[in-house]
């Protein structure tokens, strides 16, 4: 049982900043996703939480003791690979018991122990098998009690799923998740898959270019992105952005696109020039008295729903709509957004525009 | 352009049965995906119209020709792999009108120019025509190698996940494109994936194969609202439909019902049997509730903001389920 803080950390090799002061809380028990393309910084993170790397500055704290610049075996945190690495020359068994058995447990608490955690995982029934001849899915379940034998305060897991195939990844992702919801230790786990993240976390850390993005729960990042990038990286199809320029006061309630007023969320502070209209795909709807037009480009029947791309003035969109919905290529339809979903950005900054929406969320700092 | 069939294929790699009695036919101006997890048989089955594997019984047919003594380069099919299989010292150009330089096709070159930069239009390439293949990204390499695909005017395509290696917005891109090509080529295709995603958004037609056989073929449409079995049923959509015990729900159900489908999103909130939210997932664009009723895991959608938590309970009830038998045939 463990919260973890992170404050104003900064990582360098060499020349090379991997990390710029970075700041977040992980809540005990949460399952914590750090989420980014890959350089961005989050695998490093992950690192110095764990110990394996140490910070140039800044504090990490473990239940309240700061241990940025102690080594791994002094912080009580379990590491799971990305590749499960397994002695392969022992049984599954072996494999279980030897950090207990390295610790100088007694050998009848060490059966006990690696009992319960086989019991947890599904696996009593290959402890006597080799640990060559598993299936993947057993493999990892077995990688997954070696860390867990140990009862460490924290699991750090670098994309454990990331070598399995997507059917498998689905449910090995289900399991992991109710694994965490029996124990309720706290969980850190690094991911480039925003679907995965989505999926799993408590909350996210979203992290681009050694920088914090945005940090939250899973749908108030979907809803009020903090950034383009965070808005564009969640969601698929992503976040559409309509460029336009112009001046938007304080309080306004619509902007013009293109001639026609549409409603956003009343802003709380101004901005002029090059700005971007955000609309998530499922927040436009083919509305006929709409003065604002798209030429459908392509449909994608996805069983319930149908994905649109359609040309506007302001750029290539994407829209998602019911699927009974008649929509044909090459015709022109008008197109109305739900206005209480809209984000506006600042084109030159990336940053979202502080609304009556996304205060809430984004409101401070 | 041709039409393609196989009538009563066979083809076994020792004891394994890889594609049995296949009975498919692609229309001519089709774009047909089969679709099937590994092992099912699709690349297989490609590769046998292709010419690179033999049936051990069976007719293969192109355009109405029978096929299948003939070498691959006299089927007059193009084929287009997983991997990108481009000249790294040659530019993009010369990658493209490589097929064409072949002795059996012995093209003039005033044509192959021509072909080559209609091909590269319609690949969004043109700009990059003098590169050398290694000074592209992954997208424009798969793209080049479809491109040397489509500089020849074959009877059939055939694709083997090309795809499969590209990053989630590139394949969304492509998906788009190769239909736009299909549209505009009036061309035929047949595409083997394990993605779902790529069947029902790029199709006309759908294949689904288990084991060797083809279960069932159709428009995407078709097999999604109207699967033949479980097996099909649980191919496409996104969770996964829901298969219960009949009795589980206090509804008519034929004779001979066993298990009944229920899509995530044909589950009615608020009325009908009680049961318990274990998970909330929250998507984004939609919600999922993972529940239990009685012993029974299911998944069904929810408004993205909804407020229920785990722990909770909801009466549900089941609307257009679909019925199976014992064996997994549907019945109604």
């Amino acid at each position: 049982m463990a919260e973890i803080i992170v404050k104003n950390v900064r990582k360098e090799f060499g020349d090379f900043v991997a990390v710029r002061e970075s700041s977040f809380t992980i809540e005990d028990g949460e399952f914590f996703m750090l989420l980014g393309p890959s350089g961005c910084g989050k695998t490093t993170t992950l690192r110095m939480i764990a110990g394996l790397e140490l910070p140039t500055s800044g504090e990490i704290y473990l239940d309240g003791e700061e241990i940025g610049q102690r080594p791994p075996s002094e912080r009580d945190i379990a590491f799971v690979f990305q590749m499960f690495a397994l002695y392969p020359h022992m049984n599954v068994y072996k494999n279980l018991s030897y950090p207990l058995v390295s610790q100088g447990m007694p050998r009848a608490q060490v059966r006990a122990k690696v009992d319960e955690v086989a019991t947890i995982l599904g696996i009593k029934d290959i402890l006597k098998k080799p640990v060559g001849g598993l299936s993947g899915g057993d493999r990892q379940r077995v990688a997954l009690g070696r860390a867990i034998v140990r009862e460490p305060k924290a699991f750090m897991m670098d994309e454990p799923l990331g070598a399995l195939d997507a059917e498998f990844r689905e449910h090995m992702a289900e399991e992991l998740r109710a694994l965490h919801d029996r124990m309720g230790a706290t969980t850190v786990y690094v991911t480039h898959d925003q679907l995965e993240a989505m999926q799993m976390g408590d909350k996210i850390v979203v992290m681009n270019n050694a920088v914090v993005e945005q940090f939250g729960t899973p749908q108030d990042i979907y809803d009020w992105p903090a950034t383009m990038f965070v808005a564009d990286f969640i969601g698929s199809p992503s976040m559409n952005f309509l460029s336009f320029s112009g001046q938007v006061g304080a309080g306004a309630d619509h902007v013009d696109l293109n001639g026609t007023q549409m409603g956003v969320p009343a802003l709380r502070g101004g901005a002029s020039g090059d700005l971007v209209f955000g609309v998530r795909p499922e927040h436009i709807r083919l509305d006929d008295d709409s003065a604002y037009r798209g030429a459908v480009r392509a449909t994608e029947y996805l069983g319930t729903t149908q994905i649109l791309t359609l040309d506007t003035p302001n750029g290539e969109i994407k829209a998602r709509i019911a699927s009974d919905q008649p929509a044909r290529v090459g015709e022109t339809v008008g197109l109305g957004f739900n206005a209480q979903t809209i984000t506006l950005f600042d084109r030159a900054t990336g940053q979202a525009l502080l609304s009556q929406g996304n205060e809430r969320v984004l409101g401070h700092g | 352009m041709a039409e393609v069939q196989l009538q009563n294929v066979s083809k076994s790699f020792k004891a394994t049965r890889a594609v049995i009695d296949m009975d498919l036919t692609v229309p001519d101006g089709a774009f047909v995906v089969l679709l099937g997890p590994t092992g099912a048989g699709k690349t297989t089955t490609l590769r046998l119209i292709a010419g690179l594997e033999k049936p051990d019984a069976g007719s293969i047919h192109i355009g109405g020709r029978r096929v299948d003594g003939e070498t691959p380069a006299q089927r007059d099919v193009a084929m287009v792999f997983q991997q990108y299989s481009l000249y790294p010292h040659l530019t993009v150009r010369e990658n493209l009108a490589f097929p064409l330089r072949s002795p059996i096709l012995n093209t003039p070159e005033d044509e192959i120019t021509r072909k080559v930069a209609e091909v590269a239009e319609v690949l969004h390439i043109p700009g990059k025509l003098d590169n050398k293949a290694t000074e592209l990204s992954g997208g424009e390499m798969q793209r080049v190698s479809i491109g040397r695909a489509l500089v020849r005017d074959p009877a059939i395509y055939l694709m083997d996940e090309p795809l499969s290696s590209l990053d989630a917005k590139l394949r969304a891109d492509l998906r788009i494109e190769l239909k736009r090509i299909h549209a505009e080529l009036a061309a035929t295709l047949l595409y083997v994936t394990h993605d779902q995603i790529e069947a029902m958004t790029m199709a006309t037609h759908v294949g689904v194969l288990d084991e060797g056989r083809l279960v069932q073929f159709g428009t995407p449409r078709e097999i999604y609202e109207n699967p033949a079995s479980t097996y099909v049923a649980a191919r496409l959509g996104q969770p996964r439909i829901n298969l219960l015990p009949v009795g589980l729900f206090d509804v008519d159900a034929p004779p001979g019902a066993h298990r009944m489908g229920l899509r995530p999103e044909h589950i009615a909130h608020g009325e009908g049997a009680e049961a318990q939210v274990t998970r909330v997932e929250h998507l984004g664009d939609q919600t999922r509730l993972h529940m239990k009723l009685g012993a029974h895991d299911l998944i069904t959608l929810a408004d993205p903001h909804t407020t229920m938590t785990a722990g909770e309970t909801i009466r549900i009830a089941p609307r257009n389920p679909l019925f199976f038998d014992a064996t997994g045939a549907r019945i109604a």
